[in-house]
Protein backbone atom coordinates (compact mmCIF):
# COMPACT_ATOMS: atom_id res chain seq x y z
CA UNK A 1 0.00 0.00 0.00
CA UNK A 2 1.46 3.50 -0.80
CA UNK A 3 0.60 6.81 0.03
CA UNK A 4 -3.47 7.57 -0.31
CA UNK A 5 -3.63 9.37 -3.55
CA UNK A 6 -5.55 12.19 -3.92
CA UNK A 7 -8.77 12.14 -6.12
CA UNK A 8 -9.18 14.34 -9.09
CA UNK A 9 -11.97 16.64 -9.22
CA UNK A 10 -14.87 15.29 -11.28
CA UNK A 11 -13.87 11.68 -10.80
CA UNK A 12 -16.38 9.16 -9.28
CA UNK A 13 -13.82 5.94 -8.26
CA UNK A 14 -9.97 6.18 -7.41
CA UNK A 15 -8.71 5.68 -11.25
CA UNK A 16 -8.45 2.11 -11.98
CA UNK A 17 -7.41 1.38 -15.36
CA UNK A 18 -9.90 -1.48 -16.08
CA UNK A 19 -12.70 0.71 -16.04
CA UNK A 20 -14.81 -1.22 -12.42
CA UNK A 21 -17.56 0.65 -11.05
CA UNK A 22 -19.41 1.57 -13.84
CA UNK A 23 -22.53 0.33 -12.62
CA UNK A 24 -22.24 1.88 -9.42
CA UNK A 25 -21.21 4.94 -11.28
CA UNK A 26 -24.71 4.87 -13.55
CA UNK A 27 -26.92 4.65 -9.76
CA UNK A 28 -25.22 7.36 -8.03
CA UNK A 29 -25.40 9.75 -11.43
CA UNK A 30 -29.11 8.84 -11.25
CA UNK A 31 -29.71 8.98 -7.59
CA UNK A 32 -28.11 12.57 -8.34
CA UNK A 33 -30.68 13.39 -11.45
CA UNK A 34 -33.51 12.49 -9.36
CA UNK A 35 -33.17 14.33 -6.48
CA UNK A 36 -31.88 17.26 -8.77
CA UNK A 37 -35.24 17.13 -10.83
CA UNK A 38 -36.91 16.89 -6.88
CA UNK A 39 -35.34 20.50 -5.42
CA UNK A 40 -36.15 22.17 -9.39
CA UNK A 41 -39.71 21.05 -9.18
CA UNK A 42 -40.03 22.21 -5.76
CA UNK A 43 -38.89 25.66 -6.60
CA UNK A 44 -40.26 25.89 -9.26
CA UNK A 45 -44.06 24.95 -7.08
CA UNK A 46 -42.54 27.22 -4.21
CA UNK A 47 -42.44 30.17 -6.68
CA UNK A 48 -45.90 29.84 -8.26
CA UNK A 49 -47.99 28.59 -5.11
CA UNK A 50 -50.34 31.15 -3.67
CA UNK A 51 -50.66 28.46 -0.69
CA UNK A 52 -47.52 29.83 0.85
CA UNK A 53 -46.45 32.86 3.05
CA UNK A 54 -45.57 35.25 0.69
CA UNK A 55 -42.34 36.98 2.49
CA UNK A 56 -41.01 33.43 3.09
CA UNK A 57 -40.66 32.55 -0.57
CA UNK A 58 -37.75 34.47 -1.34
CA UNK A 59 -35.67 32.47 1.10
CA UNK A 60 -37.63 28.93 0.59
CA UNK A 61 -36.06 29.55 -2.99
CA UNK A 62 -32.36 30.39 -1.92
CA UNK A 63 -32.57 27.31 0.83
CA UNK A 64 -33.52 25.20 -2.36
CA UNK A 65 -31.14 26.58 -5.00
CA UNK A 66 -28.01 26.16 -2.29
CA UNK A 67 -29.54 22.44 -1.48
CA UNK A 68 -29.30 22.02 -5.51
CA UNK A 69 -26.10 22.94 -5.74
CA UNK A 70 -24.92 20.69 -3.00
CA UNK A 71 -26.67 18.08 -4.84
CA UNK A 72 -24.68 18.68 -8.00
CA UNK A 73 -21.36 18.40 -6.48
CA UNK A 74 -21.64 15.47 -4.67
CA UNK A 75 -23.06 13.47 -6.73
CA UNK A 76 -21.98 14.98 -10.60
CA UNK A 77 -18.45 16.64 -9.40
CA UNK A 78 -18.05 13.77 -6.63
CA UNK A 79 -16.67 16.79 -4.40
CA UNK A 80 -16.23 14.60 -1.05
CA UNK A 81 -15.35 14.79 2.41
CA UNK A 82 -13.19 12.23 2.14
CA UNK A 83 -8.89 12.24 2.91
CA UNK A 84 -8.20 12.01 -1.35
CA UNK A 85 -10.58 15.40 -1.84
CA UNK A 86 -9.08 17.31 0.80
CA UNK A 87 -7.45 19.84 -1.73
CA UNK A 88 -10.76 20.16 -3.65
CA UNK A 89 -12.60 21.28 -0.49
CA UNK A 90 -10.06 23.23 0.45
CA UNK A 91 -9.90 25.58 -2.59
CA UNK A 92 -14.01 24.97 -3.13
CA UNK A 93 -14.34 26.73 0.79
CA UNK A 94 -11.79 29.34 -0.78
CA UNK A 95 -14.38 30.29 -3.71
CA UNK A 96 -17.16 30.29 -1.66
CA UNK A 97 -16.04 32.47 1.06
CA UNK A 98 -14.81 34.86 -2.17
CA UNK A 99 -18.63 34.69 -3.36
CA UNK A 100 -20.35 35.09 -0.45
CA UNK A 101 -17.79 38.26 0.07
CA UNK A 102 -18.64 39.61 -3.26
CA UNK A 103 -22.63 39.07 -3.62
CA UNK A 104 -23.34 39.72 0.45
CA UNK A 105 -20.86 42.35 0.16
CA UNK A 106 -22.06 44.55 -2.81
CA UNK A 107 -26.10 43.90 -1.20
CA UNK A 108 -25.25 45.26 2.29
CA UNK A 109 -23.07 47.97 0.90
CA UNK A 110 -25.56 49.23 -2.08
CA UNK A 111 -28.50 48.91 0.23
CA UNK A 112 -26.44 51.08 3.02
CA UNK A 113 -26.03 53.66 0.54
CA UNK A 114 -29.32 53.92 -0.63
CA UNK A 115 -30.49 54.11 2.96
CA UNK A 116 -28.49 57.01 3.63
CA UNK A 117 -28.09 59.04 0.47
CA UNK A 118 -32.19 59.24 -0.50
CA UNK A 119 -34.00 61.57 1.00
CA UNK A 120 -36.79 58.62 1.23
CA UNK A 121 -38.05 55.12 0.30
CA UNK A 122 -40.06 57.13 -2.07
CA UNK A 123 -38.07 59.11 -3.79
CA UNK A 124 -35.82 56.32 -4.03
CA UNK A 125 -37.78 54.46 -5.97
CA UNK A 126 -39.04 57.48 -7.84
CA UNK A 127 -35.59 58.05 -8.76
CA UNK A 128 -34.83 54.08 -9.47
CA UNK A 129 -37.44 54.15 -12.04
CA UNK A 130 -36.57 57.23 -14.11
CA UNK B 1 4.99 -15.78 7.85
CA UNK B 2 6.29 -12.70 7.78
CA UNK B 3 6.04 -12.97 4.02
CA UNK B 4 2.32 -13.51 3.76
CA UNK B 5 2.30 -10.94 6.22
CA UNK B 6 4.47 -8.29 3.77
CA UNK B 7 1.89 -9.44 0.81
CA UNK B 8 -1.42 -8.95 3.17
CA UNK B 9 -0.12 -5.35 4.38
CA UNK B 10 2.38 -4.23 1.63
CA UNK B 11 5.39 -1.99 1.95
CA UNK B 12 4.82 0.43 4.87
CA UNK B 13 3.08 3.73 3.67
CA UNK B 14 5.24 6.63 2.21
CA UNK B 15 4.49 9.91 3.88
CA UNK B 16 3.14 12.43 1.33
CA UNK B 17 6.82 14.30 1.96
CA UNK B 18 8.43 11.76 -0.23
CA UNK B 19 5.90 10.29 -2.69
CA UNK B 20 7.19 12.66 -5.68
CA UNK B 21 4.76 14.47 -7.59
CA UNK B 22 1.34 13.93 -8.19
CA UNK B 23 0.56 12.45 -11.67
CA UNK B 24 -0.47 14.35 -14.26
CA UNK B 25 -3.96 13.82 -14.61
CA UNK B 26 -4.45 14.85 -11.03
CA UNK B 27 -2.98 18.22 -11.12
CA UNK B 28 -4.50 19.20 -13.81
CA UNK B 29 -8.00 18.16 -13.17
CA UNK B 30 -7.17 20.40 -9.87
CA UNK B 31 -6.15 23.05 -12.03
CA UNK B 32 -9.00 23.13 -14.40
CA UNK B 33 -10.73 23.00 -10.61
CA UNK B 34 -9.43 26.44 -9.69
CA UNK B 35 -10.41 28.11 -12.77
CA UNK B 36 -13.81 26.69 -12.76
CA UNK B 37 -13.89 28.54 -9.25
CA UNK B 38 -12.39 31.79 -10.02
CA UNK B 39 -15.21 31.57 -13.40
CA UNK B 40 -17.97 30.82 -10.07
CA UNK B 41 -16.23 33.92 -8.45
CA UNK B 42 -16.52 36.08 -11.79
CA UNK B 43 -20.02 35.26 -12.06
CA UNK B 44 -20.87 36.05 -8.44
CA UNK B 45 -19.84 39.75 -9.46
CA UNK B 46 -22.49 39.47 -12.62
CA UNK B 47 -24.79 37.87 -9.79
CA UNK B 48 -24.16 40.89 -7.19
CA UNK B 49 -24.66 43.84 -10.25
CA UNK B 50 -27.66 42.19 -11.63
CA UNK B 51 -29.15 41.89 -7.47
CA UNK B 52 -28.35 45.66 -6.84
CA UNK B 53 -29.86 46.96 -10.10
CA UNK B 54 -32.89 44.69 -9.76
CA UNK B 55 -35.21 47.35 -9.63
CA UNK B 56 -33.79 50.45 -11.42
CA UNK B 57 -36.10 49.45 -14.23
CA UNK B 58 -36.47 53.09 -15.11
CA UNK B 59 -39.68 52.85 -16.32
CA UNK B 60 -39.48 50.16 -18.53
CA UNK B 61 -40.25 46.25 -18.21
CA UNK B 62 -39.83 44.66 -14.97
CA UNK B 63 -38.83 40.57 -15.04
CA UNK B 64 -42.32 39.62 -14.23
CA UNK B 65 -43.62 41.22 -17.06
CA UNK B 66 -40.70 39.64 -19.92
CA UNK B 67 -40.09 36.32 -18.27
CA UNK B 68 -41.90 33.18 -19.04
CA UNK B 69 -41.88 30.46 -16.73
CA UNK B 70 -42.74 27.43 -19.10
CA UNK B 71 -39.47 28.53 -21.01
CA UNK B 72 -37.28 28.45 -17.99
CA UNK B 73 -38.65 25.00 -17.10
CA UNK B 74 -37.65 23.45 -20.51
CA UNK B 75 -34.45 25.54 -20.49
CA UNK B 76 -33.58 23.87 -16.97
CA UNK B 77 -34.63 20.52 -18.00
CA UNK B 78 -32.25 20.97 -21.32
CA UNK B 79 -29.63 21.39 -19.21
CA UNK B 80 -29.78 18.97 -16.37
CA UNK B 81 -30.44 16.33 -18.32
CA UNK B 82 -27.86 17.39 -20.57
CA UNK B 83 -25.48 16.98 -17.20
CA UNK B 84 -26.45 13.52 -16.38
CA UNK B 85 -25.90 12.66 -20.32
CA UNK B 86 -22.58 14.65 -19.67
CA UNK B 87 -21.72 12.06 -16.38
CA UNK B 88 -22.46 9.08 -18.50
CA UNK B 89 -20.43 10.36 -21.23
CA UNK B 90 -17.76 10.43 -18.51
CA UNK B 91 -18.79 6.46 -17.45
CA UNK B 92 -18.36 5.63 -21.22
CA UNK B 93 -14.79 7.33 -21.47
CA UNK B 94 -14.09 5.43 -18.23
CA UNK B 95 -14.61 2.00 -19.63
CA UNK B 96 -12.87 2.91 -23.12
CA UNK B 97 -16.40 2.89 -25.26
CA UNK B 98 -16.04 4.34 -28.17
CA UNK B 99 -19.74 4.02 -29.18
CA UNK B 100 -20.98 5.34 -26.03
CA UNK B 101 -19.01 8.09 -25.78
CA UNK B 102 -20.21 9.40 -29.26
CA UNK B 103 -23.48 8.56 -28.34
CA UNK B 104 -24.09 10.90 -25.16
CA UNK B 105 -21.87 13.06 -26.33
CA UNK B 106 -24.19 13.68 -29.44
CA UNK B 107 -27.12 13.60 -26.35
CA UNK B 108 -24.81 16.42 -24.41
CA UNK B 109 -24.74 18.37 -27.67
CA UNK B 110 -28.10 18.26 -28.64
CA UNK B 111 -29.65 18.96 -25.41
CA UNK B 112 -27.29 22.00 -25.06
CA UNK B 113 -28.18 22.99 -28.25
CA UNK B 114 -31.70 23.29 -27.64
CA UNK B 115 -31.17 25.12 -24.46
CA UNK B 116 -28.89 27.78 -26.02
CA UNK B 117 -31.52 28.17 -29.25
CA UNK B 118 -34.19 28.46 -26.05
CA UNK B 119 -32.27 31.23 -24.47
CA UNK B 120 -31.46 32.85 -27.86
CA UNK B 121 -35.26 32.61 -28.74
CA UNK B 122 -35.95 34.64 -25.66
CA UNK B 123 -33.38 37.12 -26.36
CA UNK B 124 -34.58 37.93 -29.39
CA UNK B 125 -38.05 37.89 -28.17
CA UNK B 126 -37.49 40.53 -25.66
CA UNK B 127 -35.17 42.59 -27.88
CA UNK B 128 -38.33 42.84 -30.63
CA UNK B 129 -39.97 43.99 -27.62
CA UNK B 130 -37.81 46.91 -26.74
CA UNK B 131 -36.49 45.00 -24.18
CA UNK B 132 -32.71 45.55 -25.06
CA UNK B 133 -30.01 45.93 -22.81
CA UNK B 134 -29.83 49.91 -23.53
CA UNK B 135 -33.27 49.99 -21.85
CA UNK B 136 -32.61 50.10 -18.58
CA UNK B 137 -30.00 48.89 -15.73
CA UNK B 138 -31.90 46.12 -14.74
CA UNK B 139 -31.97 45.04 -18.58
CA UNK B 140 -28.13 45.44 -18.97
CA UNK B 141 -27.62 43.67 -15.73
CA UNK B 142 -29.71 40.90 -17.38
CA UNK B 143 -28.71 40.36 -20.22
CA UNK B 144 -24.86 40.25 -18.65
CA UNK B 145 -25.77 37.75 -16.14
CA UNK B 146 -27.65 35.48 -18.44
CA UNK B 147 -25.54 36.53 -21.66
CA UNK B 148 -22.13 34.81 -20.05
CA UNK B 149 -23.49 31.76 -19.15
CA UNK B 150 -24.80 31.35 -22.45
CA UNK B 151 -21.75 32.05 -23.94
CA UNK B 152 -20.28 29.80 -21.21
CA UNK B 153 -22.80 27.37 -23.14
CA UNK B 154 -21.65 27.46 -26.27
CA UNK B 155 -18.03 27.48 -25.97
CA UNK B 156 -18.72 24.54 -23.84
CA UNK B 157 -20.55 23.09 -27.14
CA UNK B 158 -17.83 23.84 -29.29
CA UNK B 159 -15.42 22.16 -26.97
CA UNK B 160 -17.48 18.94 -27.25
CA UNK B 161 -16.94 18.79 -31.33
CA UNK B 162 -13.47 19.55 -30.72
CA UNK B 163 -13.17 16.52 -27.80
CA UNK B 164 -14.65 14.22 -30.21
CA UNK B 165 -12.60 14.98 -33.26
CA UNK B 166 -9.90 14.21 -31.45
CA UNK B 167 -11.34 11.58 -29.89
CA UNK B 168 -11.86 10.05 -33.55
CA UNK B 169 -7.93 10.53 -34.56
CA UNK B 170 -6.21 9.68 -31.50
CA UNK B 171 -8.08 7.30 -29.42
CA UNK B 172 -8.41 7.16 -25.89
CA UNK B 173 -4.93 8.61 -25.09
CA UNK B 174 -4.05 9.66 -21.76
CA UNK B 175 -4.11 13.68 -22.78
CA UNK B 176 -7.81 13.11 -24.60
CA UNK B 177 -9.08 11.40 -21.43
CA UNK B 178 -7.66 14.39 -19.39
CA UNK B 179 -9.52 17.18 -21.82
CA UNK B 180 -12.63 14.75 -21.47
CA UNK B 181 -12.79 14.83 -17.50
CA UNK B 182 -11.69 18.52 -17.56
CA UNK B 183 -14.80 18.79 -20.14
CA UNK B 184 -17.28 17.20 -17.74
CA UNK B 185 -16.25 19.46 -15.10
CA UNK B 186 -17.11 22.40 -16.48
CA UNK B 187 -20.71 21.34 -17.77
CA UNK B 188 -21.07 20.33 -14.44
CA UNK B 189 -19.95 23.50 -13.02
CA UNK B 190 -22.62 25.38 -15.98
CA UNK B 191 -25.57 23.84 -15.01
CA UNK B 192 -24.37 24.55 -10.98
CA UNK B 193 -24.56 28.13 -11.74
CA UNK B 194 -27.89 28.11 -13.38
CA UNK B 195 -29.12 26.52 -10.69
CA UNK B 196 -28.49 29.95 -8.97
CA UNK B 197 -29.67 31.91 -12.13
CA UNK B 198 -33.13 30.42 -12.76
CA UNK B 199 -33.51 31.32 -8.96
CA UNK B 200 -32.36 34.78 -8.59
CA UNK B 201 -33.43 36.05 -11.81
CA UNK B 202 -36.44 34.17 -13.05
CA UNK B 203 -38.12 32.24 -10.05
CA UNK B 204 -37.56 35.25 -7.68
CA UNK B 205 -38.56 37.75 -10.48
CA UNK B 206 -41.59 36.55 -11.92
CA UNK B 207 -43.01 36.41 -7.70
CA UNK B 208 -45.99 38.79 -7.58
Amino acid sequence: MTTPEDRAPGEAEPFSETGEGHGTGVLVYTIGLGVAVLLTATSFWVANTPALWGPGVGLGLAVLAVAQMGVHLVFFLHITTGPDNTNNVLALAFGLLIVFVVMFGSLWIMNNLNENMMPSPDLMNLHMQR
Amino acid sequence: MSIAAAADHGPPPIPASEAGPAPKRIYVSFGFWIFLLSDIVMFSAFFAVYAVLVNATAGGPNGAELFSQTNVAIETACLLASSYTCALMSLAVASRNRLQTYLWAAVTFVLGGAFLALELQEFSNMIAEGATPQRSAFLSAFFALVGCHGLHVAAGLVWLIVLMAQLTFEGFRARVERRLLCFALFWHALDIIWVGLFTVVYLMGVRP
